[in-house]
């Protein structure tokens, strides 16, 4: 069986699973839309929202809810032993990782295709005007984000404590994510809008995305071998 | 090795003991005045955090990939002395800036940049405290990750703001400033070769006992 061929299968299992329950996609997504509007009373003065409130409650949004999926999918893993079953197949470790990476990536996706228009409206945001770069942030940023919870939320599987322990280890180490995405995010919206900062952002995500998926693609082996 | 150990302890605990004469000795900023002298603590105490954290995440590398058990030893010691030192810094750090700044804490790159560090590495103590057995592992992949974060963390931080004095600082000190400065650094840096190697030598005995524990009870 080849690379591809593994990933397609174990992405494939992941889809089925969810379309058949829905039970990540409406909780993440319900999580995430109450995250909006608890961050508009913070953000929202007179009516009005204060500058780059949109782009911080949008990345917001995204890192909180992408911890409740991670979590959630691997918690259907451990719940029935099946993440052991995955590890004992003859299949590489590596395609597993990809197969769950892009698992959780269609899933955030779909709840960003609802979030990022929401946020737009409800907070006068022109996320639209440059649709192609701020596309490459969203899908880069998700990306970088997911690539590290993917890892840390495959080995905290084994660990005690380990609802507390994902936010608590993936929030400082995805830090450059956020920053580059609110940045990036923010230099799109802001009255002159700033194309070269937010392109300098964009690289920066992609050279994080490289960096973190080569690490984890080669850390996945020994931290999931007991 | 123990007689090396021994004489470092001691010139180290000397050069500590000395640092503070070299301190009051030392000429006068001349616009911060007398709280400038907490800059002789202050930056070799990153120094000692910086150089920790490299030192955790070659030792995570190894003990990802080898099977050596000190590695581990060394990883978490070494993670347990960012925090120490990293907690040195930033509460000398806002000390001075309340007098040089007028404010405690200002979201400035380098500030940040340590902040998110000392964060990093206070998760993987996190971990390994809580995280149960087998947690030694999961906790190398976080040193992992969290050294291979550094200039990631360093250069979005530093895009997004900047106010601290740059780097270029300590090879423009005055001339009088120079000699206690490097003096404390390597103090500082002696300090912590001192801190690990105790720190080590406490978790292998603690592995001895353990053997000794399994063997009698077998």
């Amino acid at each position: 069986m080849t690379f591809l061929q593994t990933v397609w299968l174990v992405t494939r299992k992941d889809i089925l699973i969810e379309a058949r329950s829905r039970e990540i996609f409406f909780t993440t997504l319900f999580f995430a839309v109450s995250c909006v509007l608890v961050f508009a009373f913070g953000f929202v003065r007179e009516g009005k929202p204060v500058e780059d409130a949109a782009a911080g409650i949008l990345w917001i949004a995204i890192a909180f809810s992408g911890t409740l999926a991670l979590g959630r999918a691997f918690e259907r893993e451990r719940q029935s032993e099946t993440l052991r079953a995955l590890l004992i197949a003859p299949i590489s470790r590596p395609a597993l990782y990809v197969g769950k990476l892009v698992g959780v990536l269609m899933l955030l996706a779909v709840v960003e295709l609802i979030v990022v228009p929401l946020v737009a409206v409800m907070f006068q945001a022109a996320l639209f005007e440059h649709a192609l770069l701020m596309l490459g942030l969203l899908v880069t940023g998700t990306i970088g984000f997911c690539a590290v919870g993917t890892l840390f939320a495959a080995m905290l599987v084994r660990a005690r404590s380990r609802d507390v322990l994902l936010p608590v280890l993936l929030y400082p180490i995805t830090i450059p994510v956020i920053i580059a995405g609110v940045r990036g995010t923010a230099a799109l919206l802001q009255a002159d809008v700033d194309l070269p900062m937010a392109r300098a952002w964009l690289s920066m995500l992609v050279f994080f995305d490289v960096m973190f998926i080569t690490l984890a693609l080669w850390t996945f082996e020994p931290v999931m071998t007991e | 090795m123990k007689k090396l150990f021994l004489v470092l302890l001691l010139a180290d605990a000397a050069m500590l003991a000395y640092a503070p004469v070299l301190i009051v000795n030392a000429p006068y900023e001349a616009t911060m005045g007398l709280v400038q002298k907490i800059f002789y603590f202050h930056v070799p105490s990153w120094m000692a955090m910086f150089t920790s954290a490299f030192v955790c995440g070659v030792a995570s590398f190894f003990v990802l990939f080898t099977t050596r058990k000190t590695a581990d030893r060394v990883g978490a010691a070494a993670a347990e002395l960012v925090v120490v030192f990293g907690l040195i810094g930033l509460i000398t750090g806002p000390l001075w800036a309340r007098k040089a700044w007028g404010v405690w804490w200002q979201w400035d790159a380098k500030l940040t940049s340590a902040l998110i560090l000392w964060l990093i590495f206070v998760a993987y103590l996190l971990l390994r405290r809580y995280g149960g057995a087998g947690s030694e592992k999961l906790a190398a992949a976080v040193g992992l990750f969290g050294t291979a974060n550094v200039p990631f963390v360093y250069w979005s931080v530093n895009v997004w703001r900047t106010m601290h004095p740059t780097t270029a600082v300590v090879p423009s000190l005055q001339p009088g400033m120079r000699g206690p400065f490097w003096f404390c650094a390597l103090a500082f840096l002696g300090l912590y070769v001192v801190m690990l190697t105790l720190r080590v030598r406490l978790e292998n005995r603690r592995a001895e006992l353990e053997t000794l524990y399994l063997a009698v009870e077998d």
